[in-house]
């Protein structure tokens, strides 16, 4: 607790400096209390939280998708190594693209509005949880199926009662890069063609050098991405309580 | 059941695995029986397919050929009727010591109440009480395979097969589990076949010794165990026990 405080007010007190002794005009280096009124007039203005919703919505849509068919596809590709050669070479592929490469074709494709950054969001959450997921799969012990088919459980039986928990702690992993991914995704969407959003409210701010205010939208962006971790880390902390039971002793 | 009826038969069983650029012949024309309550030993080699015989007899495997006769039907598949302790330690790190022995009850869709009256009747057996809400992290080896032993014969089964239970565990703790599981089998009604690397362990435990041949195995000697029941660790020391445990040891080459 001590560290955090210390970090919270020492970066600002170094900034403050800087600020002061470099000279520099507020479009290239704002105090940080210029940032803050900068702040709190886009608070008061409602410009804030109204393209930061719209950001978090596309970010939620993205996670839900990207979530889904990655953790749907990790598994038939962990449980399947025909399906895994046939595909992987594909996915492997796909993230040598870079995400801002296509970015523009799926504007094109998806249009201008929320569905184009939901779906490049989902892109970027997709291969880390894809990974994690088949990786967890995968790292199921050989005994414990050994020890389900002796007893005889049905396909969803050992599915439920072995692999999603076994696979549970690697899979939640995955997820805590897949969300803070899922936040530039968005931003990145919105950079490219849109009229809402964090994303377009810098470029905004960098049209108009009111740099106070790109930094105001920084923060917002670092502020969503940790909120999203540390949701991700309390759902972990509260599944994977048997690991706490361990740690504690 | 036929009183008479032996509780596992082998006929000519064999095990071919493919592997790479061949096969490998794990099991050679295994011919073996086993009486109901009978506690059944098998020694062997490391490699020479202990682990593939238990395998096979639980239906976990199909035989290359031949085929194993369980209460004198021929075996498809695991049956429910059989405890199987595992080599590793196969107890799910995310269920507690209760949860993990009450699983095969779970899966046969035992209702929570009595699932929980049959597995704390078990934690008491294997000398877990205190324990059942402990996670397997704070166990110790010796704890962890009584669990492992208490969740295979939770759903009562006929037959208990035990592959090296005690291979991890330390000298002194491998010589109370041994105890243990024998009065934990006269406690239950249950046929018993457990492989070990250990042959005083197979001499004080079993009422039959079976010993595998070097890959493929077969069985080289069967031996039947004349030391009189209670067995006590004292006996392991008698000039007896000595003979008969070189006659093993001079089978297994
Ligand atoms: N699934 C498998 N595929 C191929 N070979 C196997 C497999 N399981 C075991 N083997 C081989 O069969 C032989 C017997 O193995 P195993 O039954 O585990 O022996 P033991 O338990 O007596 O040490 C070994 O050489 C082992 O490498
Ligand atoms: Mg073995």
């Amino acid at each position: 607790m001590g560290t955090i405080l210390f970090t919270i007010i020492f970066f600002p007190l170094v900034w403050e400096a800087i600020s002061r002794w470099s000279g520099l005009p507020a479009f290239i280096l704002p105090s940080p209390l210029e940032v803050w009124a900068r702040f709190l007039r886009a608070l008061a203005d409602g410009s804030l939280l109204r393209h930061a919703s719209v950001t978090l919505l596309e970010v939620l849509g993205g996670l839900a998708i990207g979530l889904s068919t990655a953790t749907v596809l990790g598994y038939l590709l962990a449980k399947s190594r025909t399906l895994e050669r046939l595909l992987a070479p594909y996915i492997v592929a796909s993230q040598s693209i870079p995400v801002v490469a296509i970015a523009p074709l799926l504007v094109i494709w998806f249009g201008p509005g929320r569905l184009s950054k939901v779906l490049i969001s989902s892109l970027i959450v997709f291969f880390p949880v894809l990974i994690n997921t088949i990786v967890g799969v995968r790292s199921v012990p050989a005994e414990l199926h050994d020890l389900m088919r002796s007893l005889r459980a049905t396909r969803w039986q050992t599915f439920v009662k072995l692999e999603v928990p076994a696979a549970l702690p690697v899979l939640l992993g995955g997820l805590k890069v897949g969300a803070t991914l899922s936040v530039i995704g968005a931003v990145v969407g919105e950079f490219v063609g849109s009229e809402k959003g964090l994303g377009f409210l810098i470029s905004l701010a960098r049209g108009l050098y009111d740099t106070p205010l790109s930094y105001v939208v920084v923060f917002s962006l670092v502020a969503m991405a940790l909120t999203l971790y540390g949701l991700v880390s309390l759902l972990e902390h509260r599944l994977l309580a048997w690991q706490g039971i361990e740690n504690n002793r | 059941m036929n009183a008479s009826e032996p509780a596992l038969v082998t006929r000519n069983l064999s095990m071919v695995y493919p592997n790479g650029d061949g096969s490998l012949h794990a099991l050679h024309q295994v011919d073996l029986q086993v009486q109901p309550q009978e506690f059944v030993c098998v020694v062997g080699p490391s490699g020479c397919g202990k682990t593939t015989l238990l395998h096979l007899l639980a239906g976990l495997l199909t035989p290359s050929s031949g085929e194993v006769l369980f209460e004198g039907k021929p075996l498809r598949g695991p049956r429910r009727h059989i405890g199987f302790v595992f080599q590793q330690t196969s107890l799910m790190p995310w269920r507690s010591v209760v949860e993990n022995i009450s699983l095969p009850l779970e899966l046969q869709g035992v209702a929570e109440d009595e699932r929980r009256h049959r597995a704390m009747e078990l934690i008491e057996l294997v000398g877990l009480a205190g324990f059942e809400n402990t996670h397997p992290h704070n166990l110790s080896g010796g704890m962890a395979q009584r669990v492992a032993i208490a969740r295979a014969l939770v759903h009562e089964p006929n037959i208990l097969l035990l592959d090296e239970p005690f291979g991890a565990l330390d000298a002194l703790t491998r010589e109370r589990m041994a105890s243990e599981l024998l009065r934990i089998w006269s406690a239950r009604t249950v046929t018993v076949v457990m492989v070990t690397h250990s042959i005083s362990e197979a001499l004080l435990l079993s009422d039959r010794l079976l010993v595998l041949s070097e890959r493929p195995g077969r069985v080289r000697l069967d031996l039947p165990v004349p030391l009189s029941r209670p067995r006590l660790l004292e006996m392991t020391y008698t000039p007896r026990f000595g003979e008969l445990a070189q006659e093993v040891r001079a089978a297994i080459g």
